[in-house]
């Protein structure tokens, strides 16, 4: 599947907002927020990316590649993605 | 200026801190109108020490102390649980609640998360669950299902949310029908329930919600788990269940609790918490738990993102208004 960068930040952001906020907008999320630091995700919210990344772009992804500099904020989840499925 | 940090901030005054106790559960069974006890005895430390500060503080005939083996129970615990009873001179009852644990499907429910990614497992394997990520690598914490076949042959895998919470739930039958026998005994007998967690276990969330977490006193919740340790001495708590390395005795492969819970062994752990807690650096506390002051910074993340994770559990039920006449604030 074709995407970009902002397409798939666009995608997490509408998870993010859907699946951690019960709906409410997720625009007063910043790009760089610390999900773990804010308290918006812990460690079953994780599971709940993985299985997203792998729904939604077929992404698998390795025990050693679950690190906060992989999954703790919108941008790095979004270059995680890019570099695991970049755009065909 | 404060003391600095060393393990010796964990020193008790053991006979006092006993009498303080005794006096807080005398107090609290006046104040609720129940005679005496029940105590859910696992064989471990904290359900015996628990034990022993309630026959200390009210007599032996005033405990009622309960073993609830199952399936998946290690071999030695209902030898272990019952040494301590027959110690502390106390009344005692066995109730196996393997049937109705598998009235209620627990095992059933059980065995199909697990064989939701490992297709092969059958009621005749082993498993449990480890904890992987944190100190050393700075990973995120996530949980994987260890499960060995009959021939011996052990398979490990990471479980996805699903199958996790699969897993988990069913689990949690256990501690909550445990619980629900305690309350059964301690209404017949007019006693309270106990609940026996230490410092590391309340502080840290590590119970089941209406389970081991439900119970009317919780006599050691405010004791690093040093100190349980400490008091079991000074108590006369049987020397092989002092030594007797901490286990959740949950799954059927036998599994330590730092390996399903903690990032460290509950020495260590006690030391990052109560350095944590009195506001004593990481680069303090390091020297004494023999890890690098990074690691120790990731502990201390750590315990404040499981504190944080589990404050769902510490709650009661939210009203949308108090009810002040039936004592809410």
């Amino acid at each position: 599947m074709k995407h970009t960068t902002d397409q798939v930040k666009a995608a997490l952001r509408d998870f993010v907002a859907g699946n951690f906020l019960l709906g409410k907008d997720a625009r007063t999320i910043g790009d760089q927020d610390s999900f773990l630091d804010s308290g918006l995700v812990d460690s079953t919210g994780i599971l709940e990316f993985v299985g997203f990344l792998e729904e939604t772009w077929g992404i698998a992804v390795e025990d050693e590649e679950l690190l906060p500099d992989n999954f703790d904020s919108l941008d790095k989840l979004t270059a995680f993605v890019m570099r695991k499925a970049p755009a065909a | 200026m404060p003391a600095p940090f060393s393990p010796e901030l964990l020193r008790l005054d053991l006979r006092a801190e006993a009498d303080r106790i005794g006096a807080i559960v005398r107090d609290y069974l006046l104040s609720v109108r129940r005679k005496g006890v029940v105590v859910g005895l696992s064989g471990g430390i904290d359900s015996s020490v628990t034990l022993a500060l309630c026959v200390r503080a009210l007599g032996p005939e005033r405990v009622f102390g309960l073993h609830m083996p199952e399936r998946d129970s290690a071999e030695d615990t209902l030898s272990l649980s019952r040494s301590v009873s027959a110690h502390f001179g106390i009344a005692s009852e066995a109730e196996d609640i393997t049937a109705l644990l598998d009235a209620a499907g627990c095992y059933r429910r059980r065995d199909k998360a697990v064989q939701s990614v490992i297709p092969g497992y059958a009621s005749d394997w082993k498993c449990k669950i480890v904890l992987s990520g944190g100190v050393e690598t700075g990973g995120l914490n996530v949980f994987h299902v260890v499960a060995q076949a009959p021939d011996g042959t052990q398979t490990k895998k990471r479980l996805p949310l699903e199958a996790y919470l699969g897993v988990v739930a069913a689990s949690n039958f256990k501690q909550r029908i445990r619980k629900m026998l305690e309350y059964y005994h301690a209404d017949r007998l007019n006693y309270a329930t106990t609940g026996t967690p230490n410092r590391l276990e309340y502080d840290q969330g590590f119970f089941v919600k209406q389970g081991d977490g439900a119970a009317d006193i919780k006599p050691i919740a405010h004791l690093y788990k040093t100190q349980v340790y400490a008091l079991a001495e000074y108590l006369g708590v049987p020397e092989e269940i002092r030594r007797r390395p901490p286990t959740t005795d949950t799954y059927s492969l036998p599994q330590g609790q730092d390996e399903f819970y903690f990032a460290l062994p509950y020495a260590q752990m006690d030391l990052c918490l109560l350095g944590k807690n009195h506001g004593y650096p990481p680069a303090d506390v390091a020297p004494w738990v023999g890890l690098g002051v990074p690691q120790v910074e990731r502990v201390y993340k750590d315990i404040d993102s499981k504190r944080h994770a589990t404050r769902y559990l510490h709650l009661g039920p939210r009203l949308v208004e108090s009810v002040v006449e039936a004592g809410n604030k």
